[in-house]
Parts: C-alpha cells; structure tokens; sequence
C-alpha cells in the first residue's frame, strides 16, 4: 500500500536527517508520470463503456435499414485486426530496444508501427466511405449512429496515437532516449496497447457478436 | 459567402431588445472594464501574468479556482434571486416580468453555473490549497497541467457568459434531457452553448482528477501511511476518483448528443430508432457520483476543522475513512432514484431505492463521528465551526428527506416537484456551499497570510443559515401541495403566500452574500491587524499549519517526517516544530508557463466557432491548440532551482516571526 | 493530454527499468503475440465457418474475447501483482467494476424501459 519503501530513521527529528536526503528524491519523475498517464487511460476505459452501452443498448434499432449481419465484412476486419496486433507486437519491440539503447531500432520500429497504425485507420475510413454510399451512413438508424460513434471514437484515439508517434519520432531525433524521452515511450506503449484491448471488445461485441 | 465566414453568427444573435439580459450584460461589462482599470492604475498587469495567470503553483491556481467559484456565485445567485422573485411575482395570475423562454434560461443557468462552475471549482480550489501541503509534497504531480486544468475549466465558465449577450443559453433543464434538447425543439444556440462548455470544463476537471490522485499516491512524504492521511486528504482522494471514474461518462454522453444535433445521429432522437431514456440513464450514472464529488472533500473540511477547534483528535478516523470509501463505491449504484417514475417497474426500481437507503448509512457514521468529536471537546465558536455546526443540522434534515424520496412509491408523488427542490438545496447548500464556507475561512490565513474579520463571517452565517430555512422550508410544503418545478407562472392564491416567503429567504441569503464580500474587504483593509504570523492561527494539527502563512513557494524548507496521524499536532507535542536546520538544500521547482493559458483560448474559441458553425475557424482554433501543446513538449527548461541561500533567507524571516510571536 | 515533461521533482537520473512499470522480454512478446493470433483466429473462423448456432457460438466468442484480453494485460502491458505496480493494479480493478455496473447497468435499467414502456418496439429477435 504504501510507497515508502525504504527504512526510516527513528523517529527523533520531524525532518529527515541528511543522510537520508536522498529519500526526498525518492518521488522518481518517471514512475508519477506513467501512474498519471494509466489513471488518465482507466478514464479513457470508462468512456469507452459508456459508448459500449449504448452500442449495446441500440444494436437492435436499425430501423428498417441495414443490419450488422448484411453490412460487415469479417475478412476485412481480420485484416484490420491483424494490422493492430502486429503494431502492438512491433512497439513491442520498440521498447525491447529502447532498453537495449539501440537508438535506430527503436525509430526503425515506431515507424513500422505508425505505418500499421495509418493502414488500420485507412482501412476504416474506407470501410465508413464505403458505408455512407450504399446508405448506411450514421444518420440511418440508432444502430449505425452508435456503430459508427464506436468505432469512430476509437479510430480517433489510434489517429492520436499516430500523431503522438509522429511527436515522439522527432523527440528521439532532437535529444536521443533521454530519461523523458523514455517515460513518454512507456505511457505512449501503455496508449497502443490500451486501444489494442479495445478492440478486442469492438470485434468481439460488434462484428462477430453482431454476424452470429 | 458571409455564411461560411461567420457560420450562424449574426448581429441579431445580440438580443438588443430585451432591457433585462442587456442591462445584465452591460452590468458585467461595466465590471470588468472597471476591474481592468484598477489593474492597469495600479500597473498590475504584468504581476497578473507573471505570478498568477501563468502560475503553476497549486496555492495561487486554489486561490484562482475559487475566485472564479465566487464570481460564479454572484452570476448563479442572480439567476436565483430572478426566479424567486418571478414566481413570487406571477403567483396570482400575472405574467411577471420574466417572459417563459427567459425564465426557462435562467433556470438552466441556475443549475448549471451553480453546480459546474461555482461547487466544482471552489472544491478543486480548497483541494489545490490544502491538499498538497497536508501531505507534505512541494507541489502537485503534473503542475502545468494544474494550470491548464484551471484555465479549461474557466474557457467553460466565459462561454455560459458569453451566451448571456450573444445568442442564448439553452432552456431545456440543466441536465438538457432529449428529446427536449435535440435539433427539432431546440434549434438555437442554447444547447450547443450547454455542450461545449461542459465538455471544455469537463476536459480540465477530468485532468484536474488524474492529477489530484497521483498526488496523493505518490507525492506524499515519509511516512505518511494511507492510515495516518489527514481526512480531508482521504475525501479528496475519493472524489478525484470518482471524478476520473465519472467525468468520462458525461463526456462521452454530451458527446452523443452533440452528434446527433450536428450530425443527424439518432442516439437520443424519438425517430429512427433513437432512445431518448438512455440518455437519462447515462447523464444520471455521471449524475449521482458527481453529487458525491461535491460532497466527500466537504466532509474532509467539516472533519478538519471540527477536530482543530475541539482540540481533539477526530473521532473514529478510521471509521471515517472507511465510510467515505463506501460511499465512493456506492455512489455508482443508486442512479436510477432519479429516474424512479421513467418506468423500469418494480424490480429495478426496488434494487435502486434499498441502495439508496444504504448508502445513507456511512453518512450517517460521518454524523455520530462529528458529534462524538465535539462531546468534551474544548470548542471554539469560530466562523468555520458555525459553518459546520449549521451544516450538521441541516444537511441531517436533507438527507433524512431523501432517504424519504428514496421509497419508490413516494417518489412517484414527489417526483419533480418542489419538494425534490426544496431536498436538494437542502443538501447541497446546507452541505456543499456550508462546507465551502467553511474551508474558505479556515484556509484563508493559509492562502493569503492573514485572518477574516469574525464578526462579519458570523454575520454571514447567521444571513445564510436562516435565509436557507425561510427560502426553502416553503418549498417543501409548495411540493408535498402538488406545486411543481420549473413554472413560470400560476395563478393559486394560497401557494402565492409561499412563495412570497420564500422571496424573502433569498433576500436574506442576499444580506449573507454582502456580508461575505464586506468580510474580504475589511479583512484585507485591516490585514496588519489580523496578520498570521505563526502561521498556525488556530492552533492546528496538520502540515499545512507547520509553515509560513503564506507558504512559500516551495511549501516545505524541508521534507518533514511523518511518524503518526496528526502529525504536526504531534510535533509540537513532541516540541520539535519548527527547529531550525543547520543547513539547507537546493529545491527544485517548476518554472511558470503561459501554455495552459493559450492553450483554454484555443479552447474557448473552439467552442465558440462550433457553437456558431464557424468551421473554418474551430478548425484552425483546434490544430493551434494542438500545435501549441506539441511545440510545449518540446521546451525542455521547464524548471529552475531555488539556492539554499534563498531557502534560508525566506525561512529566517519566518523563524523571526515566530520567534516575536513566542 | 498528458504531462510531457513530468514533474519537477525529482532531479537524479534512474535506470530504465525504475519508472514503476515492468518491462518484457523478446520471448514474452513473442508468447503474447503468438497467444493474441489463436485467440484472435479462433473465433474469427467459428463465426466465419458458421459452423455452429449463434447461441453457441456468442458465449465462446465472449470468452475468447475476454481471455485475449488478459493475455493482452500479462504480455504486452506487463500487469502482475508486483509491489511497484500496486496503485496500477488498485485503479484497474476500480475501473473494472465501474466498467461492469455501467455496463451491466445501464443493459439491466433500459431493458426493463423497453418492456415496461416501448410495447411493441422490441428490436424483432
């Protein structure tokens, strides 16, 4: 429960002797600012319910128009999948070399990553383009508004993730794997992971829940 | 070609017509272009920039929080005192003088002022004064994000302003429910008003949480157990929690909404499949803990200030700690008593209304602990006890009438009546607005280095306490009558008495108000008198006590040792407060920034030109934000140290001062 | 947002391996990834295929889902029950049963709405 872990003096002073001086920099940057960015994500999980409920809650209201089962395409979303789950593999590994201080690796691999990342969210523009025109946009029915919602909140958050991935890129560039440059390769791991977990949930509860 | 520059922005969006709104808004403007002249007469302008505005210091962003809260609290009152004197007015078959669809703006504002913008920012501002100096820490975790959190939050607070003389606010509630709030019934401006700035101010709350919890989880000094966290450090975790764990819900709600007005979407539409009931459902899963938020960090207050002036150790602090865990979790399972009479039978409503009733009880463990506390305590009358004792009383009648409303079967009579009215002010002026009161006279010799004048805070107490009951006490009897919420006019001798009563209980929560300014004034006219020399003015017992009033920037020459609850009242007891040191260390500190600043101006104009369809311009006003964010990113000479020499300069200056107060 | 540079506090230099997260090996990724494609596959091709009712085949799918979740969480975000990771672990498990009452909640609430107020406008099963 607590974050002290070292031994403290006994008792005698109300502030630390100097010997343990070094205690008082025991709040290490890195490690509140990775806690910061998962609280900030554990919000960023509870959104995402709210727009899971909803999607639940209106799945069945299509409306008159088009169902799940007659407009999704599970091959194409195989495709999509397997493009984030090989980005999260190759950031990965990133991070495998940041530790290893292989400074072009690390690049190397980010880029892989963001082109995944940009190939997953062409791949959904394409499918939402395509949609719209055969009338199946998101003002036909509850269901397609909270489909598109859903899926386009988390194609957002991937979008961001790419322009952080961009940022990081010439942050690594400008100043090598510095100890900032580190703990933003952490919390921005934690964010392509995290929208990976998503959607598992957005291919389990939307396409294959919704074609079964 | 004039449409896509300027959206639906008009000159006819000025309502230039109507004598009430433009003497309000010209009142306003007055205001500030007076402000600005005091300022620049006093060529302050750029001390305002440099210390304040672009401080990252969690004691000046406490103090901007909650002038902005007490701002708010003059615009939401005036909306009060206009509906009271509306319905007293058009009680006996008159029209008034509000016509129905200004009315129904001022009501929402009410709401939304009240509860966003004057509530969350005075509980963020005393968490932001108090909190990190109770743990000992040297500032918050992330402190530009503490200003940008701040600035965000008053973006939301100028476009609920800025809606008063451009365009509207909306007129559907202060929860805007659907269908109500969708483009067919309601195709102003009023809601997109609504939305965004709720959505900006929800954006900085939100980051204004994460940053609150990793304080306290990581920042805290040796020693400082989770067991021996000063209670209002444990409330104020608790509502940050339930902030993060709540915020979202609102956000991605209001989102829906918007959607479905910019976009044609049908989430909450009655055509096309749209469900309008889940909205309800939704705003209130965000709704009921939000009303927690308010409520737990003013238990934390109330719990401080009753143990400091009996001159006891809090009783039962462990129980107290646990209740308000309890309360944390159970706050997220009674929404639905809101929405009892919607129709989800008997089941569900069953379920909600026993949860209701239970989380009743670690409530009322707060109760029993508080009065145990006071029983052969040596207690002082100050202001902040009256505050607390006023809230004990009538924050027990508030609950006690909601664990009323609790049992299905009356809510399906009391529902959105004035007795729901009269319940919920009962709870949250007598809990939240008490309890803000009550932090802000017992913090003020923290934040600003001198005391309030006591005789015009009992004043004002005594003005509110009062006021409350004469305003509210009718309303129960209007509501159990059959009188409901949200008339404009009626024509019914007998509830017209009433209503002219309770008329006359706001005048008094008025003469309050006034008491309360006139209390800043002469305090800061008389300040060498009520100067806080020790620091310790009334005799404390947690580490925000043990430094200088005002604290230093750095708050602790030292990181002090924490060995017990309690711990500077255990440090005196011990005599070894305020030591001097043989030698002092280099600090560390954050450099001020104005990115937070710019940043919210980017915001507001955001939401200014998506309220108006400006497109060109939310485009351009959000990827400069963004831009400004990044480029932020990269400035890497975000801090500076302050030399031991310094350190021993400011705290010899303080030792001198306890010395002659010895 | 986050907080790029983070806080001002703390000014000596730590290893890589002391910013409170734990970090994977090749080999971990490697298992996490390999585990990620069957249970990605597995449900993919049941659907797919066809092979079963949808009674069926919806509760596998849902535990599938659920176990490549955790799959996700051991390998690829390296959540475990270490000391170092306590508060993480503490604000998943908050989250995770907030996430459940929203979710089962809101399902539970607008189910009984449907039936007790929009006779007639049940989604045809």
């Amino acid at each position: 429960m607590n974050v002290q872990t070292h031994p403290l003096p006994v008792a005698t002073a109300p502030f630390l002797p100097d010997a343990f001086e070094g205690v008082e920099e025991h709040h290490d940057a890195g490690a509140i600012t990775t806690l910061g960015f998962w609280i900030y994500l554990m919000s960023d999980c509870i959104l995402f319910a709210a727009l899971f409920a909803s999607f639940a809650v209106l799945r069945g209201a299509t409306a008159g128009g088009l169902s799940g089962r007659e407009i999704f395409s599970l091959p194409y979303v195989a495709v999509e999948t397997a493009c984030l789950l090989v980005s999260s593999f190759t950031y990965g590994m990133a991070m495998i070399s940041a530790e290893h201080e292989r400074q072009a690796w690390v690049l190397r691999w980010l880029g892989l990553t963001l082109l995944l990342g940009v190939t997953f969210v062409g791949m959904e523009i394409h499918e939402f383009v395509k949609l719209i025109a055969d009338g199946a946009g998101p003002d036909r029915s509850g269901f397609l508004s909270a489909f598109f919602t859903l899926l386009g909140t988390h194609g957002l958050h991937v979008t961001s993730g790419i322009v952080w991935m961009g940022v990081l890129i010439a942050h690594v560039l400008r100043r090598g794997l510095t100890e900032a440059n580190r703990t933003r390769l952490m919390c921005l791991s934690l964010f392509w992971h995290f929208l990976d977990i998503v959607w598992i949930g957005v291919f389990t509860v939307v396409y294959l829940m919704g074609v079964a | 070609m004039m449409g896509d520059l300027v959206g639906k922005l008009s000159l006819d969006a000025i309502p230039l017509h109507q004598p009430i709104i433009m003497g309000a808004v010209g009142f306003m403007a007055l205001g500030g272009v007076g402000i600005a002249a005091l300022i620049t007469y006093f060529g302050f302008w750029r001390t305002l920039w440099s210390e304040w505005l672009t401080s990252v210091d969690h004691k000046k962003i406490g103090i901007m929080y909650i002038a902005l809260a007490m701002v708010m609290l003059l615009r939401g009152f005036s909306d009060a005192i206009m509906m009271r004197a509306q319905q007293a007015l058009a009680s006996t078959g008159g029209p008034g003088y509000l016509p129905p669809e200004h009315f129904d703006q001022v009501f929402t504002a009410h709401g939304v002022i009240m509860i966003f913008f004057m509530a969350m920012p005075f509980i963020v501002g005393l968490m932001n004064i108090a909190m990190p100096l109770q743990i000992g820490a040297r500032d918050v975790a992330f402190p530009y994000l503490n200003n940008l959190s701040f600035w965000l939050t008053t973006a939301g607070a100028l476009l609920v302003n800025i809606s008063l003389g451009v365009g509207e606010f909306a007129r559907t509630g202060w929860l805007a429910y659907p269908p109500l709030s969708e483009l067919a019934y309601s195709p102003g401006v009023g809601v997109d008003y609504y939305i965004w700035a709720l959505q900006i101010a929800g954006v900085g709350t939100l980051l204004s949480g994460v940053n609150m919890i990793t304080t306290i989880l990581k920042m805290r000094a040796p020693g400082m157990t989770p067991m021996r966290m000063p209670v209002f450090t444990w409330t104020a975790l608790c509502a940050n929690m339930l902030i993060v764990a709540a915020f979202p819900i609102l956000t991605a709600t209001l989102a829906m909404l918007s959607l479905d007005r910019y976009f044609g979407m049908h989430f909450f539409t009655n055509t096309a499949g749209g469900n309008p009931m889940m909205y309800v459902n939704l705003i209130w899963a965000w709704g009921h803990p939000e009303v927690y938020i308010l409520i737990l960090p003013c238990f934390g207050v109330f719990s401080e200030v009753i143990a400091t002036f009996s001159r006891k150790q809090l009783f039962g602090y462990t129980s107290m700690v646990y209740a308000t865990i309890c309360i944390t979790v159970l706050s997220f399972i009674v929404w639905l008593h809101h929405f009892f009479t919607m129709g989800s039978g008997a089941d569900v409503n069953a379920f909600f209304g026993i949860t209701t009733m239970i989380i009743s009880i670690p409530t009322g463990v707060k109760i029993f602990n508080w009065l145990f506390t006071m029983y052969r305590g040596r207690v002082r009358f100050t202001t902040p006890v009256l505050w607390t004792i006023g809230f004990m009383i009538t924050f027990t009648i508030g609950g006690m009438t909601g664990v009323l409303m609790a049992v299905p079967p009356a809510d399906f009579v009391l529902h959105n009546s004035l007795f729901l009215i009269a319940h919920f002010h009962n709870a949250i002026i007598g809990g939240v607005v008490f309890g803000c009161m009550a932090g802000f006279s017992y913090w003020f010799p923290k934040a600003f280095g001198f005391t309030l004048d006591e005789r015009l805070g009992k004043i004002s107490f005594w003005c509110w306490f009062i006021g409350f009951y004469v305003a509210f006490m009718p309303l129960y009897a209007l509501g159990l009558m059959g009188m409901t919420r949200r008339l404009d006019h009626l024509d019914n001798p007998v509830w017209h008495v009433y209503l002219v009563v309770a008329m006359g209980g706001a005048l008094i929560i008025m003469c309050g108000i006034a008491a309360q300014l006139a209390q800043i004034a002469v305090s800061v006219r008389d300040r060498a008198a009520l100067r806080d020399l020790t620091g310790d003015p009334w005799n404390g017992r947690t580490l925000e006590w043990s430094v200088a009033s005002p604290a230093p920037a750095y708050n602790f020459a030292r990181t002090p040792l924490v060995t017990s609850r309690d711990a500077y009242w255990d440090m005196k007891r011990r005599g070894v407060a305020h030591r001097p040191f043989a030698a002092y260390r280099p600090i560390h500190m954050p450099r001020n920034t104005g990115t937070g600043v710019i940043v919210s101006a980017f915001a507001a104009i955001l939401g200014f030109a998506l309220i108006w369809h400006i497109w060109w311009l939310a485009i351009a006003a959000f990827v400069a934000a963004v831009a400004v964010a990044i480029a932020h990113s990269f400035n890497e000479h975000g801090d500076y140290t302050v030399s031991p020499d310094a350190v021993a300069r400011t705290e010899d200056v303080y030792l001198e001062q306890l010395a002659s107060q010895a | 947002m986050h907080e790029p540079r983070g806080p001002l506090i703390a000014t000596t230099a730590h290893g890589p391996s002391d910013d409170g997260a734990a970090h994977g090996s090749v080999q971990s990724y490697l298992t996490g990834f390999l585990l990620s494609v069957v249970l990605t596959f597995v449900p993919f091709a049941l659907v797919m295929s066809g092979a079963a009712p949808a009674a069926t085949i919806i509760p596998i799918c849902v535990a599938l889902g659920v176990a490549q979740i955790v799959v996700h969480l051991v390998y690829f975000l390296h959540m475990n029950g270490a000391s170092t990771q306590s508060w993480n672990m503490a604000a998943f498990v908050f989250t995770l049963l907030i996430v459940a009452i929203l979710v089962a909640g809101s399902l539970w609430v607008m189910a009984h709405l449907d039936v007790n107020m929009m006779p007639g406008m049940m989604p045809a099963e």
